[in-house]
């Protein structure tokens, strides 16, 4: 009975898309001065979250607001959400005053996620600046478990200054691998940096991956994507192969308010990730 | 003589220039190396070479009183820097400082710009190479004076 009931409430979970869960902060992380990770744990230990590298969930505070928010930890490891956000406004600070134990509300995971299988088989180029490292590090962790299912994997990070840079265990991890090329760069250093200095779109034409064999993914700032879109077509990348997530402001997840529409989809549901080629006139459009 | 010929026929940026200019480049090419923390040129000097980095990184900085050295850019393998020795007075806007050791082509400036006056073939080639180069400079400097990663919207 008990069992059944249990399942029931599972069930009930799964398609109501906006019941909202109680999760349990199990560890915050600072990040950078103003950047921070949550890992989160289920008050249901029993109950697993799967998600798709890519997608979102919206995390309430209660009394304080809801925000879309993007999962950042790794997708094998089921019983840990983990999210990254900067502190920027009313609901992000009040996430930041969060402390291990507390309770915050999560209902997701929404959105269309990365291209991962239609990657296989070919060279992957991640191009990302910023926070946007955070949607792509699920899919870093994805490829690298599945690391026999591709050919070169190039990770182009930049930030602000090497004070900004995220995930730094991360990153040193990734570097030492001789299977994945990762390049940094940040757009201003004192003289202490040795890295490299520029804007991330300088290093896409300095990373060996075979622009005709590949699929890219970018994520950071809509105009660093935009740059990022036009070096990756003069390598010689077809639109079609190239993807970008997008942020719009979503509220519902669901594709029912209408906040998050542009063009004829709505970044929640359709999106977050877009194939460049769906996106394209878009990008161009100011009203957009 | 052989194999500088070979480096510079070989680099991206003079792909598809006849092998009668590569031989003119060649006579105002050496190789120069340059120790981790040597300044290759500082800011004001006279601007009389290019460089395509063979090996190594190199930074390119400009000096804040009271702040010290702030790193614009940084140039690594198989890229070139240096265009101020194209563009009167032809002195350095900027230091440029290896940042490990680094080698690479010196290309002689003036001997250059003078070949360039005598062919003008060879003078519109490099233009044309050295237009790309300032225009994607100038396209980066301004993606980095938007500090695209500052605050978002606010939530």
């Amino acid at each position: 009975m008990a069992m059944a009931r249990k399942s029931k409430a599972n069930k009930i979970g799964r398609d109501n898309p906006m019941l909202v869960f109680p999760f349990t902060v199990a560890r915050v992380i600072r990040e950078s001065h103003d950047t921070f990770s949550l890992e989160l744990e289920s008050r249901n230990r029993r109950r697993e979250f799967s998600f798709v590298p890519g997608q979102f969930n919206m995390l309430y505070v209660y009394g304080i607001g809801e925000v879309p928010i993007s999962i950042s930890g790794d997708p094998n490891r089921s019983k840990v959400l983990v999210h990254t956000t900067r502190e920027v406004g009313t609901v992000t600070r009040a996430i930041r005053k969060l402390k291990v134990g507390d309770t915050i509300g999560v209902r997701g995971p929404y959105g269309r996620g990365w291209p991962i299988e239609k990657a296989h088989g070919h060279d992957v180029v991640l191009v990302t600046g910023g926070i946007g490292l955070a949607p792509l590090r699920p899919v870093i962790y994805c490829l690298l478990s599945n690391r026999e299912k591709y050919g070169k994997i190039v990770l182009l990070y930049g930030a602000r200054t090497p004070e900004d840079i995220l995930y730094r265990k991360d990153l040193e991890r990734w570097r030492s691998r001789f299977d994945l090329e990762t390049y940094l760069t940040v757009d201003r250093a004192t003289g202490a940096w040795h890295g490299n200095v520029g804007v991330v779109t300088s290093l896409i034409g300095r990373s060996s991956f075979d622009p005709f064999h590949c699929v890219a993914m970018a994520c950071g700032p809509e105009i660093m994507m935009r740059f990022t879109m036009l070096e990756l077509q003069k390598r010689g990348v077809e639109d079609a192969r190239m993807f970008v997530s997008m942020e719009r402001s979503m509220k519902c997840g669901i594709g029912l308010c209408g906040h998050c529409q542009i063009g004829s989809t709505f970044v929640c549901k359709d999106g977050p990730v877009y194939s460049y080629n769906s996106v394209r006139n878009i990008f161009m459009k100011r009203e957009m | 003589m052989e194999n500088l010929e070979r480096i510079l026929s070989e680099h991206p940026f003079l792909a598809g220039m006849d092998t009668k200019h590569i031989q003119l480049l060649v006579g105002c090419a050496s190789n120069v190396v340059f120790q981790k923390g040597e300044f290759i040129f500082r800011e004001g000097e006279s601007a009389d070479a290019f460089y395509f980095i063979r090996h190594g990184k190199v930074a390119v900085e400009t000096y804040i009183p009271q702040k010290g050295p702030i790193m614009i850019r940084s140039r690594s393998e198989g890229e070139i820097f240096g265009w101020s020795w194209l563009v009167p007075p032809y002195r350095w806007h900027f230091d440029a400082r290896a940042l490990e050791l680094t080698r690479a082509v010196a290309l002689d400036g003036k001997c250059l710009r003078g070949k360039c006056e005598e062919d003008h073939d060879l003078g519109y080639e490099i233009m044309k190479r050295f237009a790309l180069i300032i225009a994607e400079r100038l396209e980066a400097t301004r993606l980095q004076l938007m500090d695209i990663y500052g605050d978002g919207p606010k939530k």
